[in-house]
């Protein structure tokens, strides 16, 4: 019970750091109908971003962790964001009109040229975070060990999720953000500036992303410039199986994904991690293809 | 003049759809744009409100040019469309609907009042006001979406066949729920395959032919005449 109660908490974690970046993929779809195939490298951009304020500026060592790892999650948060909305100016808005591939290959580019530009300016090989950065301690559970960071992952993970789908639901920018991925015309003509919603689009799903790739390296201390494909794909999977384009789908869809995976390489076999991950996303394709909460309500005509 | 299209041309890539329209609406009016399917009704709406740039002439509200102005800024100065099809937020609820039909309106309590308003208007939207928009039926659909345009307290309202695909009984509720939105205030501009219900409810009418305006009049010698008899009013 114990060994299940541990792998249970350690998917949850990695499930929420799925579920921040799923929440991009799912956003930029829902109003685009575009899937950004960049998104995972904007992750990527956010874990060595946060190493570069790290180890650069001494963060840790001037301010004192707790202060240290606040500052990096807003300024990772809000430097990646910037580079959603070039991202979104340069690669899709001028395509916006073209047929609906064009804008694929255009993310498919873009995700290349970021891969690349983060090996060029740091290299190929992996980087480690500073491992003193927050302290090793555990918590004790209902008779498991957790450790502190993980802790702290999973509450930054909740506390964005919980955020976002407030804003989302309840204020009139998120009501907004809502109608122009039901019917883009029809928002416009409610007065709604759509490609307002869209830079808010691709300000928020990067900066949760950027915010992913950062809490990746705090937790495993480990980035490299490849890590975006396999973290992007797997979000990718938890945003079509909570349905993608439905915001709680992707929060949902992510925290399964994390679980399953950990209590399948627990019980399994380790090497089986991403096969298993993949094979939820085939039966799910197979069995609900519009995802756990992707469920539409029929249009009158 | 509260309206003024002059000289409106707009094209769908190389294919010209109006080739020069002049329409004039003043305050307070209800107008009809009546036409076959493909004479460009649609596109005149649709332009008026900023969608569809147009590739030459102009549009004025109140002096002012639109068309250049973003669709959004232009249901700002309160022009407001019920489009063709309804076009509600189907999986928001119905006071969600509303609520951004209000989305350019900042003024908590002429929002209140105008939210009154039309619930008066419309009391079965009060009553549905939680449920998903998509689950309404077709008329409490059509309802919704005029509903909706009438949040953003309009002084023009544009509407694109709100008679389309509902029981007769329904139409005449809708038509009956114009007048009165008429009667405080707002003026209207109503495209209609429904000719006579249209022509009934309208001061004055123009009749469209494949993006021509062919006649202007008023309503009654639109009703009389045998050539808008002929085509529009089935003898």
């Amino acid at each position: 019970m114990a060994e299940f109660l541990q792998q249970f908490v350690n998917g949850l974690a990695v499930g929420g750091i799925y579920a921040l970046i799923a929440l991009g993929y799912t956003m930029v779809y829902g109003v685009l109908k575009l899937i950004n195939f960049a998104h995972g490298d904007l992750f990527t951009i956010g874990a060595y971003l946060g190493l570069t304020l790290l180890t650069s500026f001494g963060l840790a060592d001037r301010v004192g962790p707790g202060v240290a790892v606040l500052l990096l999650v807003v300024m990772v948060m809000g430097f990646v964001a910037v580079i959603g909305i070039i991202l979104e100016r340069v690669a899709y808005r001028p395509l916006r009109n073209s047929p609906r591939l064009s804008a694929v290959v255009s993310a498919l580019g873009a995700s290349i040229f970021f891969q690349n530009a983060v090996m060029l300016i740091y290299g190929a090989r992996f980087r480690v975070y500073p491992q003193n950065l927050l302290p090793k301690i555990s918590l004790n559970l209902l008779g498991i060990y957790i450790p502190l960071v993980k802790i702290l992952v999973l509450v930054v993970c909740v506390i964005m999720m919980v955020g976002l789908y407030l804003f989302i639901q309840r204020t009139t920018i998120g009501t907004a953000i809502r109608a122009a991925a039901i019917d883009q015309e029809a928002a416009r003509l409610v007065g709604i500036n759509v490609d307002g919603v869209i830079t808010l689009v691709f300000i928020i799903g990067p900066a949760l992303g950027g915010l992913a790739g950062l809490m990746v390296g705090i937790l495993y201390g480990q980035i490299k410039f490849t890590m975006g494909w396999i973290y992007g794909l797997k979000a990718f999977t938890a945003a079509i199986l909570g349905g993608i384009g439905n915001i709680p789908g992707a929060m949902l869809g992510g925290l399964i994904l994390g679980v399953v995976e950990a209590l399948g390489s627990a019980y399994i076999s380790i090497a089986w991690k991403d096969a298993i991950a993949f094979c939820v996303l085939i039966l799910i394709l197979v069995v609900k293809p519009t995802g756990l909460l992707g469920e539409r309500v029929a249009e009158k005509v | 003049m509260l309206l003024q299209v002059v000289d409106l041309k707009v094209s769908y890539g190389n294919i010209e759809a109006l080739h020069g329209i002049n329409l004039e609406i003043k305050k307070g009016e209800i107008v009809t744009i009546l036409g076959a399917n493909g004479a460009g009704k649609s596109t005149t709406l649709m332009t008026i409100s900023g969608l569809l740039k147009p590739t030459h002439g102009a549009i004025y509200f109140d002096k002012i040019p639109l068309h250049k102005m973003p669709a959004h800024e232009i249901v700002k100065l309160g022009i407001s469309q019920v489009p063709e099809g309804r076009r509600i937020f189907g999986t928001l609820t119905v006071k969600e609907n509303l609520t951004l039909g209000a989305f350019t309106c900042k003024d908590r309590t002429k929002l209140r009042k105008n939210e009154e308003w039309i619930y008066e208007l419309f009391p079965i939207l009060a009553e549905r006001r939680d449920q998903l928009a998509g689950t309404l039926s077709g008329g409490e659909q059509q309802m919704l979406a005029i509903a909706r345009s009438l949040m953003s307290d309009p002084s023009i309202l544009l509407l694109d066949e709100p008679s389309l695909g509902l029981a007769p009984l329904l139409v005449k509720s809708i038509f009956q729920a114009l007048k009165e939105i008429n009667r405080q205030g707002v003026t209207i501009l109503l495209v209609e395959q429904n000719a006579r219900a249209a022509l009934r409810l309208a001061h004055r009418g123009y009749v469209m032919e494949l993006g021509r305006i062919v006649i202007a009049d008023t309503a009654e010698n639109l009703l009389a005449n045998p050539e808008v008899r002929q085509a529009y009013l089935g003898g």
